[in-house]
């Protein structure tokens, strides 16, 4: 497919013009509102490379719920930390092969059922450090042939990993580690608020969420909240993800839960305490999956299904930032 | 005075770092040493997460490498790709900590697998910021349980290097930083020698060489001069207990 297909199929309601922006700029041209269940549907196909961005923030679990839900087959999963998306994603059969540069289940310990595959032989695994796994990132969204980096000295994972390779720096005849660009089919970035055409604001922990965007063939753009344009235009320098990445523009609030949104909701460590137990044993992992992926029909109902108290545990006291003052030119 | 294991090497690693140094911090014992030492004798420590958070000023104990509290409060907060490039690899961080499942001779560490890495035994997390981190970090420090286990002759797999096969071997690889400094366990403290093997150079009170010795997976040689470390003090220990971890999340136990 090509990287700027059509607009994705719209919800019928367009937003309204926003303060501020002529009106002969029509912004329902690039309006690419959808459900995710239509993104997921059109965008990820059986056997693609998919990146679900968020370094511990921002982690698309409805996305990938969904994905599980329309029963997706021989994934590659790639991100530097599979954390538990991916691994609920791998219990669920969706995955062929995981690339990473750390399993664990953060501040926890064990990522049981990526780890016990991996220990099987059921599951191909392709492996880098943090930043080898950014860098191949990088050199994909910058459209590079590799990134170079300074050699660590540690070279047992040059040596299992062929895509590891070293050449000589043409300036001054010292060697340099390379990794190839990572190209995923399709990425899945969650934000705070975007508008209507995938203008996307970020705040808190970035990660390597707008080196997936532009890397991908692909990008399906999960928000918090979708914002009037004008409100994306009164602080420009927070656009990380800009519209003409993006394929699909998805409402999803709550969509990181048990990870978070930064000033949305908390970080649910009990949940992660929780799935330390519960991916122990794969009848327990089945019957999680049946209960809180297949039986709900998609994000909200989940959220509600959580309840008030946890709704209550995750809630989070505001704290604004000096607001910043661009000008009137 | 009562403390857990996990109290005294949080208490002896916070006293390796100094006034003005910026650590990358992990979670756990790292990250409440780190904290100690702030309000204790470095109060112009920058805490640094490889999730891209520089100058955390967490109120709460963060209970993951990228807990919203890190950010709230902190200096500044970058992408993955410059926390890695320009921060660490650049050499603007002075400390690192480290970790893994075995740690050998020469502070070799390995965080991968135990056993052949295609048919691994154990899979093990793997190297997050490990590896570019005992890279390029100006000093290493390690904490660590003292366990026979951990401390094998040689590692399955280097996943960061320490002194290699020897000072001169890292030395020779160009890397900038300066490799591990310190081990710190439950029984005392290890530091390379002028040829980058480990040795006991502190005892903590009541543990002795035999015990290290015991515990260690090659023959541990004791430095020529071998310090008692200072217990942790009453106000370290009510840091640690009332301000930093009230619920014993990590210093609970043994």
């Amino acid at each position: 497919m090509e990287k700027h297909p059509p607009p994705a199929k719209k919800t019928s309601a367009a937003a309204p013009a926003p303060a501020k922006i002529p009106l002969w700029y029509n912004t329902d041209m690039t309006n690419k509102l959808c459900s995710l269940t239509e993104a997921i549907a059109q965008f990820v196909h059986d056997g693609d490379t998919i990146y679900a961005a968020g370094f511990t923030h921002l982690i698309p679990f409805a996305a990938g719920h969904e994905i599980i839900r329309q029963g997706r087959k021989n994934l590659t999963l790639a991100r530097a930390t599979p954390d538990l998306i991916y691994d609920q994603m791998v219990a669920a059969g969706c995955a062929a092969k995981i690339i990473f540069s750390y399993i664990g289940n953060p501040g926890v310990g064990s990522l049981r059922i990526v780890r016990a595959e991996i220990e099987a032989g059921r599951l191909a695994w392709e492996e880098y450090s943090h930043f080898s796994m950014i860098s191949r990132l990088q050199a994909g969204a910058a459209g590079l042939p590799f990134m170079p980096m300074n050699p660590t000295a540690a070279g047992d994972l040059e040596r299992v990993n062929p895509n590891y390779r070293r050449v000589k720096d043409p300036y001054t005849g010292r060697e340099v580690v390379t990794v190839p660009p990572l190209k995923p089919d399709v990425a899945i970035v969650h934000v705070q608020r975007a508008d209507v055409h995938g203008n996307a604001h970020i705040w808190g922990i970035i990660g390597e969420q707008k080196e997936a965007a532009f890397a991908a063939q692909h990008v399906i753009l999960t928000a918090e909240e979708i914002v009037d344009e004008a409100v994306i235009r009164s602080d420009p320098n927070r656009t990380v993800i800009p519209d003409f990445v993006v394929d699909a523009v998805c409402p999803v609030p709550h969509c990181a839960h048990p990870s978070y949104s930064q000033g949305y909701y908390d970080r649910d460590n009990a949940f992660y305490l929780e799935w330390d137990k519960i991916s122990e044993s794969p009848a327990e992992t089945q019957r999680w999956l049946e209960e809180w992926v297949f039986d709900v029909r998609d994000r909200a109902e989940y959220w509600h299904k959580l309840g008030e108290e946890v709704h209550r545990r995750l809630s989070v006291r505001p704290r604004l930032s000096h607001p910043v003052n661009y000008g009137d030119y | 005075m009562n403390y857990t294991a996990s109290e005294l090497m949080t208490v002896n690693a916070a006293r390796l770092l100094r006034d003005g140094d910026r650590v990358f911090v992990g979670v756990g014992l790292p990250n409440l040493a780190c904290n100690l030492a702030m309000r204790t004798h470095a109060p112009n420590l920058v805490m640094i997460y490889e999730a891209g958070v520089i100058g955390a000023r967490p109120s709460r104990l963060p209970l993951s490498i990228g807990d919203p509290t890190l950010v709230s409060g902190a200096c500044s907060v970058v992408g993955m790709y410059d926390i890695f490039s320009l921060y660490l690899q650049r050499g603007y961080v002075d400390v690192g900590f480290l970790g893994g499942a075995q740690i050998d001779r020469y502070g070799n560490i390995n965080a991968t697998v135990i056993g052949d890495y295609h048919q691994p035994k154990v899979r093990l997390p793997g190297s997050g910021g490990s590896m570019e981190i005992a890279a390029w970090a100006n000093r290493c420090y390690i904490i660590t349980p003292h366990q026979k286990r951990r401390f094998p002759a040689r590692v399955d797999f280097r996943t960061s290097a320490g002194f290699l096969g020897g000072r001169g071997e890292r030395e020779a690889s160009g890397v900038r930083g300066k490799g591990p400094q310190a081990v710190v366990t439950d029984l005392g403290i290890l530091q390379p020698d002028e040829s980058g093997e480990l040795v006991l150079t502190a005892l903590h009170p009541g543990a002795t060489l035999e015990q290290a010795q015991a515990n260690t997976g090659w023959p541990l040689r004791a430095a020529r001069q071998v310090q008692i470390t200072e217990p942790p003090t009453a106000e370290e220990l009510r840091i640690l207990r009332e301000e930093l971890d009230p619920q014993g999340i990590y210093l609970k136990g043994s």
